[in-house]
């Protein structure tokens, strides 16, 4: 990372504006929705100084589909809204896989079902991992867990989305998004020109159509073959961290807010003695099934999920665990966030080691 | 010699899937004259909406978006907004806009988005087998109103009057393709909608009505003659909002 080395104080929500904007993001759709409105707040007043472009949509239906004619015509584009607004764009974001159009589209995620409430929640795993649109699709997914992380990894979602003509999703908290944090920058790189397969106009070329329609069956499954092999592509883009793992009997699975929980208490335990290891996907799609695998594999008999649900992520850990040893979970949802102790609680029950 | 007649640069030289009579083609072709009498082919990005016209991109010698159903004032307003230099029209019919994407074009007129938005009403959903649109006669019969539809399916609105109110609309008209003299009525307006919008002064928008022979269970001839006795009654012709004229009345 080119690091301007400043350290600022920024909320998750902003830093990641200020991010994409340093990544050469210059246009940015979205609609109101608590708990992420600083950043199209942030948004509204820092594109007009770098000569982008801030729109309130009228809905989150009509801004990720203005977020597809933007990446149609060929510019780094971004949308965000919280988890009942996610719920509306992902019919835009099924088409935009299917018309390979790249846009890096935020989560900021907070309890349901239905409006729930405004605090964080993990629940849209299932919606952001497993495709909550029509369709076999696959969408990158960054799962950051710090305000410095979040920074790093919006830039990184857009290269991803550019590289794989694929939507890129980030998938955060309410924490994540209202936590202040000092971060460092990178430093700002240049706005870039249209890319190469956008509509620009048929000028002395033939004619270029961006469409998810193939009435023709053995056309889609073609498309379909297609999209299949670059998600088999995008399985390379796993990203996870191991903590305290390599003597681990117990492992802890958990990403985002829930990860930094769960490191403080997997430190905690290791302080009573207790073998307890952190494995934090960073990618959610793709999940980081092998090393996983290769842990369960090593002698680890015991897998903790926990999230912030009633239980999404823990299907892929089981997934990837594969029988080879016990899979537990622990979630807290609604709104509600676990804590340390409670999770020691259950590294204490799992592994034997006496409540203090 | 003199060329007077051909196909327009911006028409596609392919066979449409377009049902023997449908006036579809007719609409693709005055929108196609329109971009090469104005110079603004290989600067025009068009966006197909869902209904008989999705494969509109077929048929057009421009760059083309497929949006989902009723998007596709938001996807032209994305395109508009991140390439400003570029000439782009939405192609949507009643379903598409008077229905399922009431939202989003209203919101386009009232922002005053610079893209021109052609409708096509023929009152029906075409590639669904002839349900009922917003737009549909009291009394017609479709897929979905057997008995003829009743004020329990709701009543037929007008949405080139709705754009027409919205300050950021800056041309509206409503014309159809039923004859000869009509035809040439509507290239005029359609041809003004685009100019305006390459004036960079608004949203424009032209309601074209029109047939549907198929779904109708009528004769192309019938259809039209439907078109005349029937939809335009319900539907006034008309240059319902032009700025440049308002402007010009001030001065007068």
């Amino acid at each position: 990372m080119t690091a301007t080395q400043e350290l600022t104080m920024v909320k998750g929500n902003e830093a990641l504006g200020e991010a994409a904007i340093r990544a050469g993001c210059r246009y940015f759709f979205g609609y109101p929705i608590t708990p992420q409105s600083e950043l199209p707040a942030y948004m509204a007043r820092r594109m007009p100084e770098v000569g982008g472009t801030y729109l309130q949509a009228e809905s989150e239906l009509a801004a990720i589909n203005m977020v597809l004619g933007a990446s149609a015509a060929g510019v780094r584009v971004m949308t965000s809204s919280s988890s009942p607004g996610f719920s509306l764009k992902q019919e835009g974001i099924s088409y935009m896989v299917g018309s390979q159009l790249p846009a890096v589209i935020v989560n900021v995620m907070r309890g349901g079902p239905g409006l729930g409430n405004i605090q964080p929640s993990q629940g849209d795993y299932f919606q952001m991992v497993k495709g909550g649109g029509q369709g076999d699709y696959r969408l990158i997914a960054l799962a950051p867990a710090t305000v410095q992380e979040l920074v790093d990894l919006t830039g990184l979602a857009f290269d991803l989305a550019d590289k794989y003509r694929n939507p890129v999703g980030i998938l955060g908290d309410g924490l994540l998004g209202q936590t202040m944090e000092p971060v460092a920058f990178p430093a700002m790189r240049p706005r870039p020109d249209y890319r190469d397969d956008g509509l620009t106009g048929a000028k002395g070329r033939a004619k270029r159509i961006f469409t998810s329609l193939h009435l023709d069956a053995e056309a889609l499954e073609q498309l379909n073959h297609k999209l299949q092999a670059k998600f088999k592509l995008m399985e390379e883009e796993v990203r996870w961290e191991e903590v305290h793992c390599d003597d681990a009997e117990l492992v802890l699975v958990a990403y985002g807010t829930t990860a930094r929980i769960c490191r403080a208490a997997v430190e905690a335990a290791r302080k009573l003695g207790l073998r307890a290891g952190l494995l934090r996907p960073i990618t959610v799609w793709p999940f980081p099934s092998e090393p996983l695998a290769r842990l369960a594999e090593g002698g680890v008999s015991r897998f903790l999920a926990v999230e912030m649900s009633a239980g999404q992520m823990v299907e892929d850990v089981r997934l990837a665990v594969l029988g080879r040893g016990e899979v537990h979970f622990y979630g807290r949802y609604g709104g509600m966030v676990p804590t340390p102790r409670e999770v020691l609680g259950q590294i204490q029950q799992l592994l034997g080691g006496a409540s203090k | 010699m003199k060329q007077i007649i051909g196909v327009p640069e911006s028409l596609s030289k392919v066979s449409s899937h377009y049902c023997p009579g449908c006036s579809h083609g007719v609409v693709h072709r005055l929108i196609a004259e329109v971009l090469d009498e104005l110079g603004v082919r290989e600067s025009t990005v068009g966006v197909a909406s869902v209904g008989c016209s999705v494969l509109a991109y077929n048929y057009f010698e421009t760059d083309f978006v497929q949006a989902p159903h009723g998007r596709a004032p938001a996807v032209a307003t994305g395109v508009k907004r991140a390439n400003p230099d570029l000439t782009v029209f939405t192609y949507q019919g009643d379903g598409d806009m008077a229905a399922i994407g009431t939202a989003e074009i209203i919101h386009a007129a009232a922002r005053g988005e610079k893209f021109t938005a052609i409708m096509y009403n023929n009152t029906i959903y075409g590639m669904t087998g002839g349900q009922m649109s917003p737009t549909t006669l009291m009394g017609a019969v479709t897929a979905t109103t057997p008995n003829g539809r009743g004020p329990e399916a709701g009543m037929p609105y007008r949405m080139a009057e709705l754009l027409a109110q919205a300050p950021g609309a800056v041309y509206v008209a409503r014309t159809h393709v039923a004859d000869l003299g009509n035809i040439v009525k509507t290239k005029r307006a359609i041809k003004k909608a685009f100019e305006l919008q390459l004036k960079g002064l608004g949203f424009t928008m032209v309601e074209v009505l029109g047939n549907c022979p198929t779904n109708w269970g009528i004769s192309p001839e019938e259809s039209n003659q439907y078109v005349r006795d029937e939809l335009v009654p319900a539907f006034p012709l008309g240059e319902l909002k032009d700025v440049t004229k308002e402007v010009a009345g001030v001065h007068a």
